[in-house]
This record gives C-alpha cells, sequence and structure tokens, in this order.
C-alpha cells in the first residue's frame, strides 16, 4: 500500500470516530434532555377541573380562601367545609361543579387535590414568617395560578413523588421568573438577598 | 476489529460528553437525595389545623400538666403545660410516650375473651354487652352461692374516682378483698400515721430545701413526681453559692449521685441505720430544736409506763445504739463522714430528709422511714418552708350513700383475704403482696374466685413474680381493664380494654410528694382509636347488670356525669385551665399539727405499744433484713438499679424510651448487670462477656458491665425490661428483675420492702 493510500486511510478512519463520537453524543444528549424528562416525570390530572379566575372574582383575594388562621397558621388549600359552603347547592351548570357535589360533598369525602408547590416532609416552612413578616407576594413563589382559568395537569416526578414545580418545568433548571422553581436553592438565594439567616435548621428542623 | 473497538470506545466518550453536558446525572443526584431523605413508608402526619389541647398525664403518680398538639383530629406532641403547680412546662420520657400507647402496637381494640390456655395468647372478640353478660353471669352466680367474698379488684393506685368505684362495686356487691398494688405510700401513710397521727403520703417542699439528704430517692432519676424532683435539683444546683446541698446516700454511683454535691456510698439496705447514726451526733451535740422537741414531741426522753417501768425514749436508745463507729460498721460509711453530715444537717436552713429507694414506688420498713422521719422532727422541719408536710385531701362532693342488701353486707364482714386490717397485720389497709404466700399455700381463709384488676400488672411488678404468677393463676377468672396487652392482661379470661390516657377523662389528685393542695383533669384529646370504653362506664354498666341492690349504689349515667358531680365548682376550672390548686394553703402550726391522740409529733409511736413485743419496737430504729440464701452460695448482693429512661411500673416502656437506653444497660436483647471491677476478678467476671445470675429465686443470663461507680460485692441490675408481653420492641429484651429478686416482709406492716437479694455470678 502507498504511502497515498496510507493517508486516505487513516483520514477516512478518524472520520468514522469522529461520527461514532458524534453519534455518541447526539444520542446521550437526546437521553439527557428528551428521554430521561419524559421518563422521569409522569402525569396527573386534578380531580376538578378549578377555575382560579371565577373564585377571585367571586371572593376578592387569596386569602378569602387562602386564609391564616388565628394562631398564625396558614389554612394552605380549602377543605371540603370551605367549599361547601358555596357549593352545597349547585352555582350553575358547570359539569365540574356538579361532579365537585356529587363526588365529594355529599358524600362527604375531602378533594384529593395534589399541590404543586407542596415541598418535601423534611422541609419546615411558615407561610406567616414569608406572606406576614417578609411581606412577599403569593406571585413571588406561586406565579400566577391565580389568573388560571383551568387547573394544569399535575407532574410529578416518579423517583420522589413531588411536583416537577419544585424543580422548575424547564429541565435544566435555569428560570427567569422567581415562581418558575422553588428548589432549596431558590430559598437560599432570597435569604441571600435578604439578609436573612441561611442555617440549615432554619428549615430542616 | 481495531476501528470497531476504536469506534466503540469513541462513541462512549461522545455519550460521556453528552450526559454530563444534559441535566441526568445531575438531577437524577439531586433526586437521589431527595427521596433517601423522605423515605415514602416514613409515617408522615397530614397537614391540616393545628389545635393545642390542656391534659394531665396518668402514666405515673406524677400527676404533670401536659399540652397535646394536634393536626385536625391526629395527636403529634406531647409537651409540659407552662404555669402548672407541679411540672411548669417540663415533661418527661414517658409523659411524652402517650402518644405511643395511643398509636403504638400491642393496643388492645375491643373486648376480647380467652379462646386458648391461659397467656396462649388465643382470643375470641366479642360485643360489648357480651362482655358485660360475661362478668355479669359469673359475679351474680357467686352471689347466689354465697361466695360473693372471694370477688377481689387489683388497682394500680387507691385514689382518684375510678379506684373509688371499684371499692364501691366491691361494696355494694358484698366483698372485703379490695387491693391496690403496693407502693412507698403503703408505708410513708403508716410511718406518717403513727408519728404525726395523720395516714396521709409525705409533702416535701423541695423547692425552698437548702440542705437535703435522700435516703436513696432517685431525685433526677424519676423519684415522687418526676419533673419536679429533677427542676428542684436544678434549682438546688442554682443556689449552691447560697449553701444549698443535696447528700445522695446510695450504694452505687446514679445519675443521681453523680450529680449530688456528696455522695455517701453505703451497704444496700443499712439506710435507716445511717439516719439514726446522724440523729445520734445531732442529738449528742445538743443541736436539735430544743423548743420543739420539748413542746410538740413525745417519746424523745426516756418514760415511765402505767406500771412504773422506765422505758428508753429515743434519744437514749439512739445514743446507746448508733454512735457513728458501730453504724460505720453496719453501712461502711466512715465514722467523721456521718458526723459532719450530722453538722451540717443540723445547722442548715431547709435541712430536709427523704426516702424512697430508687423511684420511690416500692415499700420500706415503716421504722425504717421513721427513722429518717426522725431526723426532719430534730430539726423541726415539719410544715414549714423545706420541709416536710402532710396534706389533705382535695376535697370533693360526696357521693350518695352506699346501698348494701343482706348478701353485701354479710360479704363485706368477712375478713380480707391478705390478713391486712386483722391482728396480724392490724395497721395496714391492703397487702396484696401476701397473697401469693396465703394462696398458693393454701393458708388464706377462703380461694378468690374472680379478681378485676385495672391499672396494675402483677404478673410482671411484683417481686418473686414466678410465684405470683402461679399463685393469680389459681383463681378462676380473671378480667383485665387494660388498653394494652401486658402480661396480666395475657393471662386474663376477660379483657374489657379502657381508654388510653389520651382518650379519657379522669381526675388526677395532688401528686405524691406534693407540698401543695393540686387536682389535674386528665381528658379526651383525640377520639378514641378501637372499640375501647372507659373502665369507670364500664364498671357503672357491670354494676347495673347485677343482682340485688348493686345498681342502687351507682346512679350516675356515665362516668363523665360522675366526675362532674364528684369535682362540683371545681370542674369549669379544671376544664379551662386544666388544674386547680389551693392557693391559700398554709401547713398547720405545729400546735395543730400532728393528730394523734397525744397531739404531739411520737417518736415513741403509741398506737404500737399495746401489740408491741416491747418498747422498743415503737421507736424508730434500724432492723437488719433477713435475705434468703447461705452467704458461700451467694456470695454478692443484688441491688435493682431504677432510670428515668427505663419505666418498670405498669406502664411499661415506649420504643422512645428504650432507644435512649445506652448498650451498657441492654445490648441487643441482653441486659447488662453492673459490676464492680475487683468482684469481676474475684468471681472470674469478663467486661461484656456473659454470666449466669442465680439467687435463690431464680437465674437469668446477664451480660457483665465492668463500672467503678459499684460497690465491691454488689451487683446492680436495670429494672423496667424482661417483659413477656406487648410488642416487639419490648418483649423479650432483656431480664425481669422482679424473677430474681424474692420478697421480706415487714413485721410492722406486712408488706414487700425488699430491696435486693443474695446472688452469684458464674462467667458462662
Amino acid at each position: 500500500m502507498s504511502a497515498q493510500d496510507e493517508r486516505t486511510k487513516t483520514a477516512g478512519s478518524s472520520a468514522v470516530l469522529l461520527i461514532c463520537f458524534l453519534v455518541g453524543l447526539g444520542a446521550s444528549l437526546l437521553v439527557g434532555w428528551v428521554i430521561f424528562p419524559a421518563l422521569l416525570y409522569s402525569e396527573k390530572e386534578q380531580p376538578i377541573d378549578f377555575s382560579h379566575v371565577v373564585h377571585v372574582d367571586a371572593v376578592g383575594d387569596c386569602e378569602g380562601c387562602h386564609y391564616f388562621r388565628d394562631d398564625g397558621s396558614f389554612s394552605g388549600i380549602p377543605d371540603l367545609s370551605n367549599c361547601a359552603e358555596c357549593h352545597e347547592e349547585a352555582q350553575g351548570e358547570d359539569p365540574e361543579e356538579l361532579k365537585m357535589i356529587q363526588e365529594y360533598i355529599e358524600p362527604g369525602k375531602e378533594i384529593p387535590w395534589m399541590v404543586y408547590s407542596r415541598q418535601p416532609d423534611c422541609v419546615f416552612f411558615s407561610h406567616a414568617a414569608h406572606v406576614k413578616m417578609g411581606e412577599i407576594e403569593c406571585k413571588a413563589c406561586h406565579g400566577m395560578i391565580g389568573e388560571s382559568e383551568h387547573t394544569d395537569t399535575y407532574e410529578y416526578n416518579i423517583l420522589t413523588g413531588y411536583s416537577r414545580n419544585i424543580w422548575g418545568k424547564n429541565i435544566s433548571g435555569l428560570t427567569s421568573n422567581t415562581w418558575e422553581s422553588m428548589k432549596m436553592g431558590d430559598c437560599g438565594n432570597c435569604h441571600d438577598e435578604h439578609g436573612e439567616n441561611n442555617a440549615c435548621f432554619v428549615c430542616h428542623k | 476489529m481495531s476501528l470497531g473497538r476504536r469506534g466503540f470506545l469513541q462513541f462512549c466518550l461522545g455519550a460521556g460528553a453528552g450526559i454530563t453536558f444534559s441535566p441526568l446525572p445531575w438531577k437524577l443526584m439531586d433526586d437521589s437525595a431527595i427521596w433517601t431523605q423522605n423515605w415514602p413508608w416514613t409515617p408522615v402526619p397530614p397537614g391540616g389545623e393545628v389545635s393545642i389541647e390542656k391534659t394531665a398525664c396518668t402514666l405515673c403518680p406524677g400527676g404533670c400538666g401536659i399540652t397535646v398538639r394536634k393536626v385536625k383530629d391526629r395527636a403529634i406532641k406531647i409537651e409540659g403545660m407552662k404555669g402548672h403547680p407541679i411540672n411548669d412546662g417540663g415533661v418527661c420520657l414517658l409523659g411524652m410516650s402517650a402518644l405511643y400507647k395511643l398509636y403504638g402496637g400491642a393496643r388492645i381494640k375491643g373486648p376480647l375473651k380467652r379462646a386458648g390456655k391461659r397467656g396462649e395468647g388465643k382470643w375470641e372478640q366479642i360485643p360489648w354487652n357480651a362482655a358485660i353478660a360475661e362478668i355479669s353471669k359469673e359475679l351474680n352466680q357467686k352471689r347466689q352461692d354465697g361466695l360473693s367474698h372471694t370477688v377481689a379488684s387489683m388497682t394500680g393506685t387507691d385514689r382518684g374516682t375510678v379506684s373509688q368505684l371499684f371499692k364501691r362495686l366491691l361494696a355494694a356487691y358484698g366483698s372485703p378483698n379490695v387491693f391496690t398494688a403496693p407502693s412507698l405510700q403503703d408505708s410513708e401513710r403508716l410511718a406518717l400515721k403513727l408519728m404525726q397521727g395523720d395516714y396521709a403520703s409525705a409533702g416535701y417542699d423541695l423547692e425552698n430545701a437548702r440542705y437535703v439528704v435522700s435516703f436513696g430517692a432517685s431525685i433526677i432519676d424519676g423519684w415522687g413526681s418526676p419533673v419536679r424532683a429533677f427542676r428542684a435539683h436544678t434549682r438546688w444546683a442554682e443556689k449552691a453559692a447560697e449553701g444549698a446541698k443535696l447528700v445522695q446516700v446510695e450504694a452505687c454511683l446514679s445519675n443521681t449521685a453523680a450529680k449530688a454535691d456528696t455522695w455517701l456510698t453505703i451497704k444496700p439496705g443499712t439506710e435507716a441505720a445511717l439516719a439514726l447514726g446522724l440523729a445520734h451526733v445531732i442529738i449528742k451535740e445538743k443541736s436539735y430544736n430544743k423548743a420543739f422537741i420539748r413542746d410538740y414531741c413525745l417519746g424523745f426522753e426516756d418514760w415511765q409506763d402505767s406500771g412504773g417501768t422506765v422505758h428508753k425514749g429515743f434519744k437514749q436508745s439512739v445514743l446507746k445504739e448508733y454512735s457513728p463507729d458501730a453504724v460505720s460498721r453496719i453501712t461502711g460509711v466512715p465514722a467523721d463522714r456521718i458526723s459532719v453530715i450530722a453538722r451540717e444537717f443540723a445547722q442548715a436552713k431547709g435541712a430536709l430528709a427523704v426516702w424512697g429507694r430508687g423511684k420511690g414506688t416500692r415499700p420500706m420498713a415503716v421504722h425504717d422511714i421513721m427513722a429518717i422521719h426522725a431526723l426532719n422532727a430534730l430539726v423541726a422541719n415539719i410544715n414549714k418552708p423545706g420541709g416536710v408536710t402532710v396534706l389533705p385531701d382535695v376535697t370533693t362532693v360526696p357521693w350518695p350513700s352506699l346501698v348494701q342488701d343482706d348478701i353485701a353486707k354479710s360479704g363485706t364482714k368477712q375478713p380480707r383475704v391478705d390478713r391486712a386490717g386483722t391482728d396480724a397485720f392490724p395497721l395496714s389497709e391492703s397487702l396484696f403482696d401476701q397473697l401469693p404466700k396465703l394462696i398458693k399455700g393454701g393458708t388464706g381463709e377462703y380461694p378468690l374466685s374472680v379478681l378485676l384488676v385495672h391499672g396494675a400488672n402483677p404478673y410482671y411488678t411484683e417481686h418473686d413474680r414466678t410465684a405470683v404468677a402461679e399463685a393469680l393463676d389459681r383463681i378462676p377468672f380473671i378480667v383485665s381493664f387494660s388498653s394494652r396487652m401486658d402480661e396480666t392482661a395475657n393471662h386474663a379470661d376477660l379483657i374489657l380494654p379502657n381508654h388510653t390516657s389520651l382518650e379519657r377523662y379522669e381526675d388526677v389528685p395532688t401528686p405524691i410528694s406534693s407540698s401543695l393542695p393540686v387536682m389535674s383533669l386528665s381528658r379526651p384529646v383525640v377520639s378514641p382509636q378501637c372499640d375501647t370504653r372507659h373502665v369507670g362506664d364500664s364498671l357503672i354498666a357491670i354494676a347495673k347488670s347485677l343482682d340485688g341492690s348493686v345498681a342502687e349504689s351507682f346512679p350516675w349515667d356515665d362516668y363523665e356525669s360522675l366526675l362532674k358531680a364528684t369535682l362540683g365548682d371545681k370542674w369549669s376550672v379544671l376544664e379551662k385551665e386544666g388544674y386547680w390548686k389551693d392557693e391559700g394553703y398554709t401547713p398547720a402550726d405545729w400546735s395543730q399539727a400532728f393528730r394523734n391522740a397525744s397531739g404531739k409529733f411520737e417518736f415513741l409511736a403509741t398506737t404500737l405499744l399495746a401489740g408491741a413485743k416491747s418498747a422498743k419496737d415503737c421507736l424508730p430504729q434500724y432492723s437488719r433484713a433477713k435475705l434468703k440464701g447461705e452467704e458461700f452460695m451467694y456470695p454478692l448482693i443484688l441491688i435493682p438499679c431504677e432510670s428515668m429512661r427505663l419505666a418498670d411500673g405498669p406502664v411499661a416502656n415506649s420504643p422512645l424510651m428504650t432507644k435512649t437506653v445506652a448498650d451498657t444497660v441492654l445490648k441487643n436483647d441482653d441486659l447488662c448487670v453492673e459490676v464492680n471491677p475487683k468482684t469481676a476478678i474475684a468471681h472470674g467476671l469478663t467486661d461484656e462477656r456473659m454470666a449466669l445470675l442465680s439467687t435463690p429465686k431464680g437465674k437469668a443470663k446477664v451480660k457483665i458491665h465492668l463500672f467503678d461507680g459499684i460497690q465491691p460485692g454488689v451487683v446492680a441490675i436495670p429494672t423496667g425490661l424482661g417483659h413477656t408481653a406487648y410488642d416487639d420492641y419490648l418483649k423479650g429484651k432483656g431480664v425481669n428483675s422482679n424473677d430474681l429478686i424474692g420478697m421480706i416482709e415487714d413485721e410492722a406492716s406486712g408488706l414487700d420492702i425488699a430491696w435486693g437479694s443474695r446472688a452469684s455470678l458464674k462467667s458462662i
């Protein structure tokens, strides 16, 4: 074989190796960025399609339903008795309202809402400290949920069981708004910005 | 081939680079961290509205107020009630463990009838009306047969409305055999009756005491009202600069001894001799309170009986027999130390002598208590700040008169089967410890046919447990009201499960050792979790189902209405605050304080004179305990070692408590006994190796724990373990010390006053 042939063969071999590298690179990027997130998260629909817009119009603000109790604790998602105050009987003809009355209010069964913002059990979070004392607006963490007309599909992590909203919809973890993720780093950053204590036991009691 | 391999490597290289620049590894690491910190099978209380309920702890006689934090109807956490006169915000491990009793294993979920052999654990679930009918049938039959007096009850305490209901049921039914679990209060009340004329428990003004000599009392390990005693100890430490001091008299280096200002190492069981030795020095140096002794005491000086014979009083008796040298030979405490402590005690303000070995739950010899209490009299620290007092019971509304038909009258006139109150033991009210001897030996007046057990676990808690079990097994019908499957419930024929302490109402009378009349209210903080019923309701239902006039003594609809009626105007305060206290209470002046015939504090117990062999027996004295077994076979002395981390009474340990026990006490399932290295050398024992512990009452395999804090020749065994019932967290762990320690009978009271046993240890 001539030297020329040798060089041609070597160049061809390098090209094949490069292609192999690129195929591996492309495949793994595909797995990492597309297939992995699709496998990691599963989806569920909320038991009732709920409109925040309708309720905010009727009640006035967030605190109409998500209120602080007398002892300072936060009520979170209203329980069935709150719903029944208005929906003991149907207010309209919306099939979702009828479904709620028939399946939950009449049998006295709590609605199994799935909470987009539920933190892991090892996290202690006080709404009073943030909303009352820190004067942080609801949307700083919860975004524009108050303006939603339908409930979002609930996506949850099949390993941890927690909502996708905690990590954020963007699998890269990059965000442009404070409400787009609710990870420990987000808490820590905000505490740093406001000069608050960032010791472990502040949140992990 | 070469290209293929290289190509594959390039592919892997590319894949590795790609993965690194994808979120996959970083996200998986994060998720793994979250997953491992939040195992999905770890129970987590549901979210919801939080509330705080006030109630009182009934798991020991301490009488603490507690608050229960709830989320919706789920109790989450127990804390001490701030402002409560006994514990003011403090809580102990056992008190915190009420949640385990409520939600934990071994709960009896509804009425059970025995289906297999006794103790076999085979049960048939029956409805409540059938369970009441079972007892009713049995009790009615006994009345018809003229055997109502053979029915007996055993309760953990004789205080409070529930134990009074048992007493009333048996009185209305026709039996004198009401037993309470033996306790220090039994002997303490006798001693105070003899010396001060009040059949009542002692109250100690611990908070204001400034020189405390503790004769074996585990002040910081569960003695008296545990949280209050613990806090008082802290206060003494804070006041150390002002001279506050704790002298701990104990055979081993307990937690209390370790924290005391002075630890007097003493031979086990000789505390009374030391007390009299201290008295000797105080009397000899004339440093006692002469005015109090002269004006308010009887029997201090020599006295003359009606026949003209002169008898020694306390003073001469002590001066003659209990010199520091003599006491040093008995107790092992150096004579010069005895003199120093006696002088300090006599000179201190708020000098207080307290009794009750360990947690102060076991009876002591009446004369031992008299000897220790004589020290309080010598310094006149009775009904004074920092001293001893005898509290009146908190007044309640009397119940309607008892109605007894002829059968009931005849039955209650029968002698008690335990001989309490008879010529044998005229002063005692209940002698459960006598029962095994009498039932097993067949020397009792008559056999018992039915035993109702509430708040007690005699199959576990009594000394010489094997003999107790054999005796109880001879009673044909045992009914347990336990809410958990303890040893006694496991041997019962019928179980009518009570609510747990967080599911029921109950009055909590003034706690033992309190210096202020206090009543607390235990009340349901959660709805019943199982098909259980309040024991008071069960008793009322049983009474109403019985023949004759029994039901007429039980006019109440249920226990709650009974309790409201009994507590009268205190109910509203108890409902609101959780406790009631007699704020205006002040102890009586000395001129009014002593209620015996002489109206004085009696060093010479005149009540005993009529039946005493000699006048000397009526004075405080030390008697050497007669331990069973020969010294050459059992050369060591075994003593129990009580700890706040191990519940050893009718309420058993929780998993939380067992978790806090060091592996020098319980290593896996092996119980460790404390042995001095010198003892180990003499008996060929090795640290952390197994040995056979033998006493005249039994044998057990134990692990050796070498400890310099215990005297040579003495072995300390932890109490509260070795259960054969309950759940996997408790059953089969360690050894029950009660299996190894036999009964020692107090001649004055008939109570079991065993503080230890002869023993041997052999390496295996």
